[in-house]
């Protein structure tokens, strides 16, 4: 497969569609797997990681997942590369930054990705876009259903599936959904909703999981415990929380609307503004005014701009995706051709960064 | 009292919930444990405001005072204490512990938060499992189960066990080679072949198969 061919769709995080996406972006769920006859990934010599990714490779290209798949090599991959499939959320950062054969499985859509040897042997997820864990569960049963026909997964009857960290032991399953939240933001009451998240043992995270910050508002609720309930309660413990976040979120648009309309309208007016005008911006900066326009689109703040040419600018504006679409190379001219390539969009002055939203 | 301290795991990495020392600002990357009487109380705390904290209730600590300057805790004084019961000889004689399977140590879990293999939860399931506990607040699985029979070591209390004892007998053949007992070798090459053929998925399940495990090739 050729990575290339992705700079031309969106992915499926910020496709947009699906129910409640003017909040919910993404729905995934993920399970963590290891086969019982090797040592797990930290642990593993370089041949055990040679003999485990041929091993995983080989068996998943043996049954059918419900999607064809294509294999990336990612221990050969560019740095560039391997940043673009992390910016897509096909990888995980330490994916990407770890040593020796590992690789990645992926369909079209980009809603399913095999992660091999990652923290654990196997890293499984699907990816939705909007508010669907149901559909995104469902999927993922059927794929790990289907390889552990041919794998054996390390398994203990107390302890469940054994995973190389004891935070994943038992189902190994992660539940999150990806939220935008400006207006929780806006009127600070996110803290609060966050501190409440960790009481009923809900994980809050950034953009791009583990340990990253939240930028442009963007937030990863999941499930913290994997131990001692279902996978089926532990779907519903996230799916339960969103409506009432969502809730949160709509109530925060409204009341920003209706008593500071005035500064919302400028708030996102100057955002916009930067982001047609700027010679030089960050992608931290992109991000955090990309997100406030977002919600300006969807309170009818801004007339001419689209959800899904925003949800486009948001993933084609990250470093690895500017630098292939640009062919830009070295840290310091990333900021300039950003702000130009933002400029070109809604100028309409650059068929290519216009085509490209879809 | 029983206490259980759980060092020098970053949390950001470990299940990506970044926290605050409960000190100051700084990012919290000591996470104690302290199982007292029953009751369970967590600490988070920075490199810093940890080592204090260690030392208060360890008593001096010379070796972890003078490595302040230091970066890295790793290999310093801050790593050594995991209590079970309250001696040093105690701490030392459980970090000695290794893995029959896989030969971590106890103490390199501690210091890395990553177990070695799968036969970890068994060899160490005795200290793993307060720590689990406190995770979790369970420590009993109850979702989904592999479909599969266990077709050897036939006995379910051991899941894969059996087919993880491989990484044990992988281990002692590379041994036996590397002092030239190329018999044990052979015996250990022998009983992986033996193994993997038990485990190997039912021909027929998938197209392509050959049944093998792919790994006979040592």
């Amino acid at each position: 497969m050729r990575l290339d061919t992705l700079t031309n769709s969106i992915g499926e995080w910020l496709r947009g569609t699906g129910p409640e996406s003017d909040i919910v972006m993404s729905s995934r769920v993920r399970l963590a797997r290891n086969l019982a006859q090797f040592p797990f990934v930290s642990r593993a010599t370089e041949q055990d990681r040679a003999d485990t990714e041929r091993m995983l490779r080989e068996r998943i290209a043996s049954v059918p997942v419900g999607r064809e798949l294509d294999y990336i090599d990612v221990g050969h991959l560019e740095e560039i590369d391997r940043r673009f499939l992390v910016e897509r959320q096909l990888i995980s950062r330490e994916h990407a930054d770890a040593q020796g054969a590992r690789g990645v499985a992926i369909d079209r859509l980009e809603q399913v990705s095999l992660m091999i040897n990652e923290e654990d042997h196997l890293r499984i997820q699907c990816m939705h876009s909007g508010l669907d864990l149901h559909g995104a569960w469902d999927q993922i049963k059927v794929v790990d259903d289907q390889i552990e026909k041919v794998v054996s997964y390390a398994f203990h009857p107390r302890w469940g599936y054994l995973t190389a960290c004891p935070t994943n032991v038992g189902t190994g399953i992660r539940v999150s959904v990806m939220l935008h939240l400006p207006a929780l933001v806006i009127t600070r009451q996110i803290d609060k909703v966050f501190r409440s998240l960790h009481k009923i043992s809900l994980a809050v995270r950034g953009l791009y999981g583990e340990g990253s910050q939240a930028m442009g508002d963007f937030y990863q609720i999941s499930n913290q415990t994997t131990l001692g309930r279902t996978e089926d309660e532990l779907v519903q413990q996230v799916a339960d929380v969103v409506p009432v976040l969502i809730d949160y979120e709509r109530r925060a648009r409204e009341f920003l609307v209706r008593e500071t309309q005035q500064n919302v309208h400028d708030q996102v007016s100057r955002a916009y503004g930067i982001l047609r005008t700027a010679q030089t911006i960050s992608n931290e900066e992109t991000m955090q005014l990309l997100s406030r326009v977002r919600m300006g689109v969807l309170l009818g703040l801004i007339g001419d701009v689209k959800i899904s040419d925003i949800n486009s600018l948001l993933i084609r504006t990250q470093p690895a995706h500017l630098q292939k679409l640009r062919g830009v190379d070295g840290e310091s001219s990333d900021d300039i051709e950003r702000a130009r390539y933002l400029r070109q969009h809604f100028e309409g002055g650059d068929s290519s960064a216009r085509a490209s939203a879809n | 009292m029983w206490r259980l301290r759980w060092n020098r795991i970053d949390r950001a990495d470990v299940c990506g919930d970044a926290m605050k020392c409960q000190q100051c600002d700084n990012p919290a990357v000591f996470h104690i444990t302290e199982l007292e009487a029953g009751n369970v109380r967590e600490v988070h705390l920075c490199e810093d405001h940890a080592r204090t904290y260690l030392n208060q209730s360890e008593g001096a600590d010379p070796e972890g005072s003078s490595s302040a300057e230091g970066g890295s805790s790793k290999g310093s004084g801050l790593s050594t204490p995991l209590g079970v019961g309250q001696t040093a000889d105690d701490l030392a004689v459980l970090d000695q512990r290794c893995c029959d399977m896989c030969g971590i140590t106890f103490f390199e879990f501690r210091n890395q938060g990553r177990l070695g293999c799968p036969h970890d939860y068994i060899q160490f399931e005795a200290e793993l499992e307060p720590l689990i506990a406190n995770i979790h607040g369970a420590t009993e699985h109850t979702g989904r189960r592999p479909s599969r029979q266990v077709p050897i070591a036939a006995d379910e209390k051991f899941g894969t066990d059996g087919l993880t004892a491989i990484i044990g007998l992988r281990r002692g053949m590379k041994d036996a080679i590397s002092r030239e007992d190329y018999e044990s070798a052979k015996e250990a090459r022998d009983e992986i072949r033996a193994i993997e053929e038990a485990w190997a998925p039912p021909s027929g399940g998938a197209t392509g198969q050959s049944g093998g495990t792919g790994e006979g090739k040592a």
